[in-house]
């Protein structure tokens, strides 16, 4: 009987096994892995595509860096902003955690604004997603193909922020919404640690 | 629970090594060093970086083991897939280097 009871109790644990806190935790480190393979599989793209190029444009002549590192010290900002946001709550400070994750949306929002300039820029100057001056073609075409899927995931992170920082002011209970935000920054944590790789491998290799 | 049960390491402490490694990386292209080296350190750094976030601003360090493993495999295969497209990669630029002798100063845009 007893064997029974346990071996429910193993098909529909009440907790997640990994992730005690909540199930929404495990959710969200199973779909960043899932993410983790697609923004692996086109930074493994494109390492090869530049690697068997002859004519392969030195991004560093190209692209230039001054910007994009001051995108990279606020992004690394944001995430900064994102866990002392987490902090606050855990402390039962909603209104200090509220003013983080607003400085994180707005850190994400400026990035995002920066890389259309950024963008803007690079187009003038003849850097087209189906060719350029420079040389290989596929060097436009993996240059914003990449940077705007990333793009992508940072205006997505941004409006999520935003919506969970509704969350935190709905709930008076600052533990009601600790999950929900502690989810949130994991998201945020990975979208700056792939800025990280597509910086280290797009722009300063 | 969740606020007692979380521990927060020293996340300014995270920052500044975050923001000396990158200060580092950008050092490391104008260093005079061959191309291979520059590649390497690079490679290093971002790794560096990225396990920094992993393991404090995600928390990863204060997780299961078994979920390390999960936030790990991408990683692993997308590694695995650079080998797996490389020899494609070769065998365009095979081509592209024969039709290029064969026929000299192709027209681009």
């Amino acid at each position: 009987m007893s064997q029974v009871a346990s071996l429910h109790t193993a098909v529909e644990p009440a907790e997640s096994p990994l992730t005690p806190e909540s199930w929404g935790k495990l959710g969200m480190w199973i779909f960043l892995a899932g993410d983790a393979v697609g923004f692996g599989t086109l930074l493994a793209a494109y390492g090869v595509m530049r690697a068997t190029s002859a004519d392969w444009p030195s991004p560093y002549d190209v692209l230039g860096i001054n910007l994009t590192a001051v995108m990279t010290f606020l992004l690394i900002c944001s995430s900064v902003t994102m866990v002392k946001a987490l902090e606050w709550l855990s402390r039962g400070d909603r209104g200090k955690a509220k003013m983080f994750l607003f400085f994180t949306a707005l850190g994400g929002a400026i990035f995002v604004s920066l890389q259309a300039y950024e963008w803007t820029h690079l187009i003038h100057r003849g850097l087209h997603i189906n060719g350029n001056p420079w040389g290989a073609t596929l060097f436009g075409t993996s240059f914003f193909i990449i940077t705007g899927f990333h793009g992508l995931h940072v205006t997505a992170g941004v409006i999520y922020l935003l919506s969970i920082l509704g969350v935190v002011n709905r709930r008076p209970d600052p533990a009601a919404s600790y999950n929900a935000v502690e989810i949130a920054g994991l998201y945020w944590h990975f979208v700056d640690l792939v800025w990280i790789m597509v910086f280290t491998f797009m722009y300063l290799l | 629970m969740a606020s007692d049960a979380h521990k927060h390491p020293n996340y300014m402490a995270i920052f500044w090594y975050l923001a000396v490694l990158t200060v580092i990386e950008i050092a490391v292209i104008y260093m005079p060093l061959a191309k291979f080296t520059i590649g390497v350190l690079l490679c290093g750094l971002a790794l560096g970086k990225a396990t920094l976030v992993a393991m404090y601003f995600m928390h990863l360090r204060f997780e299961t083991r078994t979920l390390g493993m999960i936030a790990i495999t991408p990683l692993v295969i997308a590694t695995l897939l650079i080998f797996v497209i490389l020899p494609d990669g070769f065998a365009v630029m095979k081509k592209t280097e024969g039709s290029r002798a064969a026929a000299p100063a192709p027209a681009r845009h």
